[in-house]
């Protein structure tokens, strides 16, 4: 009776977890470009480096309690014995080890992955350009070079690095689009940088994945990946928008607002990502090609909702 | 005249407050009620509330303590419901407004009002019997740091009330906290909460190191110490190193609120960067001084019921030691996402996880600690065994966020939540209720009961799984934490699992609640008398005195010959007590109303500033200042107690152990 149980068991058991994992898409472990599947390797290699030792503490600490139980009087008590030097060598040794390979693949990854390093993509792909600015409770998308804007919406060509700079009009949040990879903190007065890239094309959830106040939950934006054809009648669709983003235009967008609706801005001011960046910097942006400081040009914008 | 206070910060349209307040009112009807009726009110005073003796203020830490975790799990539970209904267009019953000040109430209190207070009550009860003092070095402070710990928690507590609680999370990051985006008084009641409690701690971290370097029994080298008192002493000089820079974090957003200055706002030059770095140069030490007492315990009473030294001493203390420094060169790992060079976020990374070697030591030496020995499966041994596969669990998955380039799609998810109280329940908590379990005895001369306390175990252990591994799966499909409601179909049955895991450790709790009276309703029971001061059959200094101890601890102070000083003395057939020896008057503190009243001041202050009534704030800073000027040019603060005082507790204990013996 026992030895038909156990089979039928882990049969069981195999089944539900298969179940488990064929019924819901895991996010982070179900990415859509390479950024997002390089960090997905990162994370199950990492995880099975470390399963060489917890596993084995896991089992050795169930069999030592039981094998040495009190009533068990057959198994060898030493009530005196503290000390091997052959045990500790090797206590010490195998996490030392798990952990050098651990610190190589950080080391490696670190570079490899760091969210400042443009993307290689195949020839005669331009990576495009979008600076991404968190308000509250919404989420700020500036095409500089369509000259188009939109909120809680974004928009990328398939295989085609995306270039972000990202900033914050009121508190720290975090840009995160969970498909695609690394999010980064979006800060007022500071521009961050994020390269990305969608390999598949989709219609990927988008979150702030920093706690920014009452309406945070509902500050969500859709990345649409797309084929560059379809990418293109997006761009147009925007530029039909009759809506435009200027000084006049910006602080009423800036003002605090939850669950707000996808929004198109056929035309923005071409400097407005700077302004917003700079009002925080007594009129100075830093150039990210060099690092250096510069003027933002006076415009109207640069003391908008500085009166807070 | 009534600065901000009016009666619109009353909440009483929340129908949810106004019920916790009745209830709360009743319970405190009650108790008030019950300790007039029995004429109580002397003896608390002047045994309890006014007591310098370590074993009372550690009795009283752990009181309160217990108190924390029933109020941070009421906010847990309440989270936890609200995310199981908040779904597809149902707003659930926790507008933001007040969810935010549930999730944000339930970290600080865990940390610096259960845990914190938890810690600090076991290291009083335990660490100056264990090296075999009389006191701590500095009684006064000890009792002062009790009192500002305490009124803290009831600044927490009064929030509820009167007015709000922060909503910006548990470190009340910038510039969300600032004035700007926070101008109510959640904030402010936070940061006087946490700046007046960590003057508790500090002076904790002061006087136990103090204690531990001075005060130890003759004999009692550094590698003779207990690995308790090893963990307790690493603890006090990372609360010594941490604690003032939380003093400054909060010290300067208070200034940027209160005074309108600019060190962490938006503009006018402020950096919300600067808070992080120097909030988590105090909060990730913060983490080893909970959790390195755990271990602490772990260490004990792994081998006492093993019947067995612990494995590789020598070890186990340098392990803690370097645990201690390292935990001091790893803070930026909770902000890797803010665009570092990958230079930076590599030494931060690494660095991280080079604490898992030594961490990994001591699991391995618990585990050879109960390779050939007589395991007794009493009920502390269970949560030794829980934890130890727990704490293997979540620190993998802390080294999974040590790697920055997971941490970049794993930050701020469910699964750091998932994370952290992996290895703050399963560590630090498992770790205090296997050491009151343990303890317990010693305080009050008679022991836990064993059955509740098992099942305490269970349903905190599966418990803990139930609630926290679907945690780690949202995180998988990218739920941050905080949020409030959500329309993703498949984040809601894994919030529906975490739920029934919730109800599961409020099983947990009854439980240990059903123990405490069981345990003290039978307390006369042969069984449950430990009327020889050694239960368990332990190895160290505590269990060579009477349970409880007398008020002066050691009649002799022992000398200490070896490691493991009593467990020598018992094979090597020593008396440890001395009995009847040559007794002389012993030296101690008398009890004192200061630390009390500078609580009390405190408190007044911190309220008065909260709520912007500057007369009320000036008449507690003059209290506080009148009463430390008060007992510093008090010179009555000592006695002795007379050697024939001295002679009847000790024939008494004589003749318990006598009977005990022939009761065998």
């Amino acid at each position: 009776m026992k030895k038909k149980i156990l089979p039928r068991l882990t049969k069981l058991m195999s089944l539900s977890s298969a179940a488990l994992l064929a019924g819901c898409s895991w996010d982070t472990l179900d990415p859509k470009g390479v950024i997002g599947a390089q960090e997905k390797s990162l994370i199950l290699t990492s995880t099975y480096a470390m399963l060489l030792v917890v596993i084995p503490v896991c089992i050795l600490t169930l069999l030592f309690a039981w094998q040495y139980r009190q009533s068990n009087t057959a198994a060898e008590y030493l009530p005196k014995w503290s000390h091997s030097n052959k045990i500790e060598v090797v206590i010490w040794a195998v996490p030392s080890l798990i952990i050098l390979f651990l610190a190589v693949l950080t080391y490696q990854t670190c570079h490899s992955l760091d969210p400042y390093k443009p993307l290689e993509a195949e020839a005669n792909v331009k990576p495009i350009h979008v600076d991404v600015v968190a308000l509250d409770w919404k989420w700020l998308f500036i095409y500089q070079d369509e000259g188009i804007a939109t909120v809680n919406q974004m928009a990328m060509p398939v295989n085609t690095p995306v270039d972000f700079r990202i900033t914050s009009d009121s508190v720290m949040n975090s840009f995160f689009i969970p498909q695609l990879g690394t999010m980064i903190y979006a800060m007022a007065g500071m521009q961050t940088q994020l390269h990305l890239i969608a390999n598949e094309a989709g219609d990927f959830q988008g979150e702030s994945s920093n706690f920014s106040g009452r309406g945070f939950s509902d500050m969500r934006f859709r990345a649409l990946a797309m084929p560059a054809d379809q990418y293109s009648a997006w761009v147009e669709k925007v530029k039909a928008s009759s809506e435009q983003l200027d000084s006049a235009s910006y602080p009423k967008l800036a003002a605090p607002s939850e669950a707000n609706p996808v929004e198109y801005f056929s035309h923005v001011d071409a400097g407005l990502f700077d302004d917003i960046v700079a009002k925080y910097n007594n009129g100075m942006v830093m150039d990210k090609s060099t690092g250096k400081m510069l003027h933002v040009q006076q415009s109207a914008m640069s003391d908008m909702n500085m009166k807070e | 005249m009534l600065g901000k206070l009016t009666l619109s910060a009353i909440p009483y349209d929340v129908p949810i407050l106004v019920g916790t307040f009745i209830g709360v009112a009743i319970a405190g009807l009650a108790v008030v009620g019950l300790i007039t009726y029995y004429g109580k009110w002397g003896y608390l005073w002047r045994e309890w509330l006014t007591s310098v003796d370590h074993k009372r203020i550690g009795v009283m830490y752990i009181v309160v303590a217990l108190v924390a975790l029933f109020r941070g799990f009421a906010d847990a539970i309440m989270m936890r419901s609200q995310l199981a209904l908040a779904y597809a267009g149902n707003p659930g019953y926790l507008p933001p407004h007040h969810y935010d000040q549930i999730f944000s109430a339930h970290g600080t209190i865990m940390i610096f009002f259960m845990a914190m207070a938890f810690m600090q009550g076991l290291m009083n009860i335990v660490v100056p019997l264990q090296i075999g003092a009389r006191d701590v070095a500095f009684p006064f402070v000890n009792t002062l740091s009790f009192w500002m710990t305490t009124i803290s928690f009831l600044l927490v507590n009064v929030s509820l009330f009167i007015g709000e609680f922060s909503q910006c999370g548990w470190l009340a990051y910038p510039p969300l906290s600032e004035q700007q985006f926070s101008p109510g008084v959640g904030v402010d009641y936070y940061i006087w909460a946490v700046q007046l409690s960590g003057v508790g701690t500090l002076l904790t971290g002061v006087n136990f190191f103090a204690t531990i370097v001075k005060m130890r029994a003759p004999g009692m080298t550094y590698m003779r110490m207990p690995v308790f008192t090893w963990t307790i002493f690493c603890t006090t000089v990372l609360i010594m190193v941490a604690f003032p820079i939380l003093t400054v974090a909060m010290g300067l957003l208070g200034l940027d609120r209160y005074l309108g200055m600019h060190f962490f706002t938006n503009d006018g030059g402020g950096n919300q960067m600067l808070y992080l770095s120097v909030i988590w140069g105090w909060g990730h030490p913060e983490v080893y001084i909970l959790v390195l007492p755990a271990f602490g315990a772990f260490s004990e009473i792994t081998q006492t019921f093993s019947r067995k030294p612990l494995f590789g001493y020598k070890t186990m203390v340098y392990a803690t030691a370097s645990i201690m420094v390292l935990s001091l060169v790893v803070w930026v790992h909770h902000f890797f996402t803010m665009g570092a060079g990958p230079n930076v976020n590599a030494f931060f990374g690494v660095m991280t996880m080079v604490i898992a070697v030594p961490t990994g030591v001591k699991i391995f030496n618990w585990l050879f600690t109960m390779y050939k020995g007589r395991i007794e499966f009493h009920a502390t041994m269970y949560w030794v065994i829980g934890f130890m596969i727990t704490f293997s669990i979540g620190g993998m998955t802390g080294v999974m966020l040590a790697i920055p380039a997971s941490d970049f799609v794993l930050h701020n998810s469910l699964f750091v939540i998932a994370h952290f109280h992996n290895v703050i329940i399963g560590g630090v908590y498992f770790g205090y209720v296997a050491a009151m379990n343990f303890w317990f005895p010693k305080a009050f001369g008679f022991k836990l009961n064993e059955a509740w306390g098992k099942r305490a175990f269970w349903c905190w252990f599966i418990g803990f799984y139930v609630a926290f591994m679907p945690l780690y799966v949202l995180g998988f499909e990218g739920m941050t934490r905080r949020m409030n409601h959500y329309d993703n179909p498949e984040w809601h049955p894994w919030l529906l699992i975490a739920e029934v895991g919730a109800v599961l450790i409020a099983l947990g709790i009854v439980c240990q609640l059903t123990q405490l009276y069981v345990s003290i309703r039978d307390r006369n029971l042969a069984e449950n008398r430990d009327l020889t001061g050694d239960p368990w059959n332990a190895r160290t200094l505590e269990w060579s005195t009477s349970s409880p101890p007398p008020f002066y601890n050691f009649a002799i102070l022992p000398e200490v010959h070896e490691l493991d000083a009593f467990a020598h003395d018992k094979e090597a057939g020593i008396d440890t007590r001395q009995a009847g020896g040559n007794y002389q008057p012993i030296h101690m503190p008398k009890n004192t109303a200061c630390g009390f009243l500078i609580g009390a001041f405190s408190f007044v202050l911190g309220f008065g500033a909260i709520w912007y009534i500057w007369w009320l704030a000036a008449v507690g800073l003059i209290g506080v200042i009148a009463t430390v000027i008060a007992r510093s040019s008090d010179n009555d603060v000592d006695y002795y107690v007379p050697v024939s005082e001295v002679v009847r507790i000790e024939q008494e204990h004589t003749h318990n152990l006598m009977a005990a013996q022939a009761a065998e």
